[in-house]
């Protein structure tokens, strides 16, 4: 029974860090329209970003600097939302699609910086010994976890809560108008832009926040951590949830993770110790057949308010229907 | 610095550039970027070496042509390869990306081409494992060449191949009807219907050329390199860089800039090493996007 | 009897499901005549030929080409129909030669037929033949409409349809493009035309229409059309005028 407690926080902590990644994509996505398929990089910006400032003095590179774990979460939203400001600045006066292909990119060089730049992230090996809360309870586990998750909560609850007053203020309106109508976002000129910098700017320090929360949580953090398939999962979340909800995000991400903890439990009882590998790659295959199907057959997901284009009601004809016909 | 880096800084090029022709033409034609172009190359290159065992499983064993560490064989199975690779893009645009267009958002259809992306790679990876295989594992000698560059035929061979390939395409795109169709619908889709052109015509031959030549692409990989089920994915950022730098919808510009971002590699390679190859297309990139949004032969949207 | 090349009844077409523009229109153009479609701002005249062309979706009504029912007809194949339209703006491919312009729209023809055909357009218009190799987007204004109608005519259409083909030109072309019009008729070809420019439209039409909130309120001879005091209120009398949705493409 114990174990089962401390299985549930265990598996909610970690579901929760993912509801606060899928909350900084849903401010990103579904309130400003802006696609970030990088995602897993600025969660990995945090995470290292707050371990090097959190953990204790390391000879072989630079840092840590032991400072307090705190500063350590402050630092990680700090640099991942600068990150993110910077991508967003560089490529959101230009179409959609190359802000995606540039938060590929920012991901790509990520995992680059994370593998190679052995001084400054510990290499492939990543680093280890990061501080946690709570750390003087590790020795009753069910404490531990539970006291994890009421920090993780904690944090969840109060972006939530932020997030939800934020769509709702003017601020907020002025975003959901700009995503309905991205020509009318790019002739409004530099204030439309700004704007949409600030949200993909706040969305990055809530994505390297979960970074960083994760890293504490675990304890231990590596380059495999944040591979495309980081990002992917967190996409599926959303999609899942729906865009555009804030409790959507949230759903979404407790759903699937369970569906993907549930579904890889599963293929590791049911498959030998070789053929893991495999079956971890169909798994992967699976959740991404499920992203096409909810993308074609019900695209507000579960939550969703993002309402599907007037067709081509003031576009130009360009966008018009293909046939005509009633 | 040696100049042998320009001999591999052209081949990546090649590989790079016939990879984002591809990439430039859904995109200024189907307007969208897709992610799954990567996977078109290693589906293809897959798609290739199995045509080449049963090849050999129907014929024997074939005695490569005279220089070259490949036969016949290779040169049939690339054609099949192809047409394989633009059966799989016309069923995936089919199933998916045509029913995503419908909803008229085209950062839907990119998103679709991500989720595309991840199930086509993992689905190669669950059938053939990550484990990388070769084309041929014979070790090639390299021709000294003079400027202390050494090329192998089968190198020479690739890039001429990549030469016919341009020039083809090129002459497609400018000089047949089907090529100014498909200008004309990547100009002004709206005009393109009032001229008469039928726009699923034009969608399915670009498809056809950007799988095919996909397909070409991820084979030379498989060549010179080896087959992994992320060749493809790996070289996505390489080949969107290319045809941004290039400028969007030019398929000079994507080939030149496959080449400039190859040459740029193989420099990086020789000066800094290899572990940081992949961060020269981020800054081609982010500096395309700073100064010359349009890239070199980019034309402004309107 | 006249034969009508394009016989438009009761027409219904709008963007968006339930929210019709056009409202019930009906327009006879008969072989050989300019047909001139006036009316004020907002009143639906663009999308009426849009719908037409095929490019706004129908909700009632049909449409007859040459007595062949094309209501239902995808807006690439109309063309091949025999109806050609010149839309009112980015109606060239800019980054394309005039050469290929024509080509591409020569398409459709026989291939033997095409270059005769080209060679046809550049002696009727001059200015073209000269700039033959230039892109389309570096013409003046007056040569982009040229090139639009020798584009449209290259087919050998049954009826011309154009959108406001003098909107946002110089008075000096404004008149060239009517002449051409007018010569354009003399050769034997069927025209349909929106215009803003009542006046000058008038002055080459043969009968006109006139198109409030979407359906056709008044019809008549278009030498005295200009005197009908019918028209002077609906059409000169300028009611507030609301924005025509698609018009400004």
């Amino acid at each position: 029974m114990m174990d089962l407690i401390g299985y549930a926080a265990f598996f909610l902590t970690a579901a929760l860090i993912f509801s606060l990644i899928t909350l900084g994509l849903n401010l990103q996505w579904g309130l400003t329209g802006l696609f970030n398929v990088g995602l897993a990089g600025f969660v990995a910006i945090g995470a290292y970003t707050s371990a090097l400032l959190t953990t204790p003095d390391d000879p072989a590179r630079l840092g840590g600097f032991g400072l307090p774990i705190l500063i350590g979460w402050l630092g990680a939203m700090v640099v991942g939302g600068l990150a993110a400001a910077l991508t967003g600045y560089a490529t959101l006066r230009l179409r959609s699609d190359y802000l995606a292909i540039t938060t590929f990119g920012v991901a790509v060089v990520v995992q680059l910086v994370a593998l190679n730049a052995q001084p400054l992230t510990g290499g492939p090996f990543g680093i280890g010994f990061i501080p946690r809360p709570f750390g003087g309870l590790a020795e009753t586990p069910l404490l531990f976890n539970l006291s994890n998750l009421a920090i993780v909560l904690a944090v969840t609850l109060a972006a939530y809560l932020a997030l939800e007053h934020l769509s709702r203020s003017p601020w907020g309106r002025v975003l959901k108008a700009l995503r309905e109508d991205e020509r009318a976002a790019v002739s409004l000129g530099k204030s439309a832009r700004f704007y949409r910098v600030q949200a993909f700017a706040v969305g990055g320090a809530i994505m390297a926040l979960a970074g960083a929360l994760q890293a504490h949580f675990i304890g231990f953090i590596a380059p495999d951590n944040y591979l495309p398939i980081l990002t992917f999962q967190v996409w599926v979340m959303l999609i899942v949830g729906g865009s555009g909800s804030n409790i959507g995000a949230v759903a979404g991400s407790v759903l699937v993770w369970a569906i993907w903890a549930g579904s890889g439990a599963l293929t590791s009882m049911l498959f030998s110790p070789e053929q893991q590998a495999r079956a971890a790659a169909l798994q992967i295959v699976a959740i991404g057949v499920m992203l096409c199907v909810i993308l074609l057959v019900r695209p507000s997901g579960l939550f969703g308010d993002r309402p599907r284009r007037l067709r081509a009601a003031k576009a130009a004809p360009s966008a018009a229907p293909e046939s005509r016909g009633p | 610095m040696s100049l042998q880096f320009v001999v591999d800084g052209l081949l990546t090029g090649s590989m790079i550039g016939l990879g984002a022709i591809g990439v430039t033409l859904t995109y200024s034609i189907l307007r969208f970027s897709n992610f799954a172009h990567g996977d078109f190359m290693a589906w293809g290159t897959y798609a290739t070496l199995a045509a080449v065992s049963a090849i050999g499983a129907l014929f024997g064993k074939v005695a490569p042509i005279a220089p070259l560490s490949f036969g016949w064989p290779l040169i049939v199975a690339l054609v099949i390869g192809m047409a394989f690779t633009a059966l799989l893009a016309l069923l995936l645009d089919k199933v998916l990306f045509a029913r995503l267009r419908r909803q008229e958002q085209a950062i839907i259809v990119v998103m679709g081409s991500f989720g595309a992306s991840m199930a086509l790679r993992s689905l190669l990876e669950f059938i053939f494992t990550s484990r990388p295989t070769y084309f041929s594992r014979a070790i090639q000698i390299a021709m000294p060449v003079g400027l202390g560059i050494r090329i192998t035929p089968d190198q020479i061979a690739l890039l001429l191949l990549t030469a016919v390939l341009v020039l083809g395409v090129h002459l497609l795109t400018t000089r047949t009807q089907t090529g100014r169709s498909m200008q004309a619908m990547s100009q002004n889709p709206a005009l393109a219907r009032v001229v008469g052109i039928d726009v699923a015509s034009v969608v399915r031959v670009t498809w056809i050329v950007g799988a095919a030549l996909a397909c070409v692409a991820g084979v030379m990989i498989g060549i010179l390199v080896q087959i992994r089920p992320f060749m493809g994915f790996d070289i996505l950022l390489p080949m969107f860089a290319a045809a941004i730098l290039g400028g969007i919808g030019s398929i000079p510009g994507a080939v030149l800039g496959g080449l400039i971002i190859g040459l740029a590699e193989a420099g990086a390679v020789q000066l800094v090493g290899a572990e940081w190859r992949a961060a020269v297309s981020f800054i081609i990139l982010m500096a395309v996007l700073f100064v010359r949004p349009i890239g070199l032969f980019g034309v402004r949207e309107r | 009897m006249n034969e009508a090349v394009l016989d438009v009844r009761d027409l219904e077409a709008g963007y968006e499901p339930g929210v019709p523009i056009v409202r019930g229109a009906s327009i006879i153009v008969n072989k050989g005549e300019i047909v001139v479609v006036l009316g004020p701002n907002g009143a639906g005249k663009s999308s009426l030929i849009k719908a037409i062309a095929g490019l706004v979706p129908i909700s009632r009504g049909k449409v007859l080409l040459d007595g062949k029912d094309v209501t239902a007809a995808p807006a690439h194949t109309m063309v091949h129909l025999g109806l050609a339209f010149v839309p009112q703006t980015e109606n060239v491919f800019p980054l394309m030669s005039v050469e290929d312009n024509l080509k591409v729209a020569g398409g459709i023809l026989e291939r033997r037929q095409a270059p005769a055909r080209i060679e046809e357009m550049y002696a009727m218009f001059p200015d073209l033949a000269r700039q033959k190799r230039s892109a389309a987007g570096n013409l003046s204004g007056g040569q982009r409409q040229m090139l639009a109608v020798a584009r449209a005519l290259i087919v050998h259409p049954k009826v011309l349809v154009l959108d406001e083909p003098s909107a946002g030109l110089s008075p000096k072309f404004v008149s060239m493009v009517f002449e051409m019009l007018s010569a354009i008729r003399k050769s034997g070809v069927t025209i349909l035309l929106v215009e803003q420019n009542a006046k000058a439209a008038l002055a080459i039409g043969d009968r006109a229409y006139v198109l409030v909130e979407g359906k056709d309120r008044h019809e008549g001879v278009a030498s005295t059309l200009w005197d009908d005091p019918v028209v002077a209120e609906l059409y000169l009398g300028q009611r507030p005028l609301k924005r025509e949705a698609g018009g400004a493409a």
